[in-house]
Order: C-alpha cells, then structure tokens, then sequence
C-alpha cells in the first residue's frame, strides 16, 4: 500500500480542521478542529514511521516518541485552553469569538 | 484488493465523515460525539501500523480524557443549537473555498512524490512499550523531563484562571 494514501487522509483531515476554524464562531468548536489538526500530523508521523521500518530504518522509534510529546502539549494545552474558555463564558455568558474582539479598540 | 487496503478505506471513510460531522452540525454536544467516534478510527489506524503503545494511549488520553473534558465544559455551559453564534454566510463560504484551495494545492503538491511503500506485516515490535520506553529513556530524556514541567505549569495555570 503506498503511503500517498495516508499522506492524503491526513490532508482532508488536516483542511477540515483549517475550515472548522474559519467557518465557526464557537470557541469549543474552533479549539476542537484544532485538536484534529494535530491528530491529523500524528497519523502521519506514524504512517512514515512504518514507512520506514518497513524500508529496514532501526531508529524509526522516534516518530512515535515525536506524537508521544504531541499528545502531551496537546492535553496541557486543552486543560489550560479550556479554563480560559469557562473563564471568557463566566464573563460574558457567550463562547462567541466575535465577543473576544474588544482588544482592537 | 488486499484486506489492509479494505481496513483502510472503512477506517478512512469514518475518520472524514465524522470530521465534517464535527464542522457542521449545529449542536455541540453532536460535534463531540463526533470527534470521539473520528478519534476512534484513527486509533485504527494506529494499530494498523503497528503503533500499538500509541493506540492505547490515543484511546485513554485523547478520547477518554480531553473529549470527556470536552464534554463536560459544553454539559456545564448548556449550550444548545438555539444560541450557536451565527456568521455570516459569505464568511462561510470565504472558509470553506479556502480550506478546499488548501487541500488542492497539498494534493497536487504531494500526489508524485516517491516514497517507499508501507507493507502489511513486517517488522511489528517497533510500537511496543519496551521499545519505545528504551528509545524514551536514553535519547530523548530531556525532552521528557521539560514536558513534566510543561505539565505542572499547565496544572498550574489551569487552577490559577479557574479560581478567579
């Protein structure tokens, strides 16, 4: 099987998360597709892990370790993420990022 | 058509369904349900390619961890579809028409790249935790010791917003 199919579905996963971003206004949602974005570059880091085990590499190890430390920022980065999401609801009764835009006046 | 090939496109078929499920269904709740069940088949794939450590711990921190934690921030909110944020409609559109030119230009750019090709089988001890761990403890030790301060400031951080 060539790997250009994985390469593939992490893209559509990759730009699904791209346009959840841009198309919604919910701050959960914005920060889910961001979790699907990482999860799309794990699927493809070890996708060419196997790739190269299977071309006979011995250290290829290190990818799986690389998405090890992914999903580590990833869950420090959700818990803090979503304190400041209840924090924002708690002040303003709203998820809507349209609120947050204060900063430009 | 090999079995593989056949797991794959199942796998694949659901990972993308539910993904869009994610970006368009109007109710939160259903958005996470969603990225669980796309969760799911990417640990899948995981054990397709011979990532067994990884699948265990996509399973355990991804989707019994952070989309619980999704869930019960959206439960404690109540949000609902009545007060989903509207946009306008010519935004949506501007998003989906650029994500969608992203996509083409990264297929187009990749679609002829020779690489070497994944074989079933093969070489399947290199996800094990014994491996993994050997290659976690002596080379990349470092790293992981900065992750645990990483992790306790995020621990943290999180209780000093969440008290104010």
């Amino acid at each position: 099987m060539p790997v250009q199919y994985y390469i593939f579905l992490s893209i559509a996963l990759f730009c699904i998360g791209i346009m959840g971003v841009l198309m919604r206004r919910n701050a959960i949602i914005i920060f889910m597709c961001i979790e699907l974005m990482l999860n799309a570059v794990n699927l493809l880091l070890v996708a060419f892990s196997k790739m190269w085990v299977d071309a006979g590499r011995v250290d290829a190890a290190s990818a799986q370790l690389f998405v090890f430390f992914v999903m580590v920022v990833a869950a420090a980065e959700v818990s803090v993420g979503l304190a400041i999401i209840v924090m924002m609801y708690r002040n303003t009764h709203s998820v809507d990022i349209n609120i947050l835009s204060r900063l430009k006046n | 058509m090999g079995i593989d090939l056949i797991i794959f496109t199942v796998l694949s078929a659901i990972a993308i369904a539910a993904a869009l499920g994610v970006i368009l269904s109007k109710n939160p709740v259903n958005s996470v349900l969603c990225m669980i069940t796309c969760f799911v088949a990417i640990a899948g794939h995981y054990i397709m390619l011979n990532a067994q450590f990884l699948f265990v711990v996509h399973l355990i921190v991804y989707t019994g961890a952070i989309m619980v934690l999704f869930l019960f921030v959206l439960m404690m909110m109540n949000l609902n579809a009545d007060i989903e944020p509207q946009k306008r409609n010519w935004l949506k559109y501007a998003g989906a028409i650029s994500g969608g030119a992203l996509l083409l230009v990264l297929v187009a750019a990749l679609r002829d790249a020779s690489l070497p090709a994944i074989q079933a089988g093969g070489k399947t001890d290199i996800g094990l935790v014994s491996n993994l761990g050997k290659t976690l403890f002596t080379s990349y030790v470092v790293p992981f010791e900065l992750s645990s301060v990483l992790f306790l400031s995020a621990m943290v951080g999180a209780v000093v917003i969440g008290k104010k």
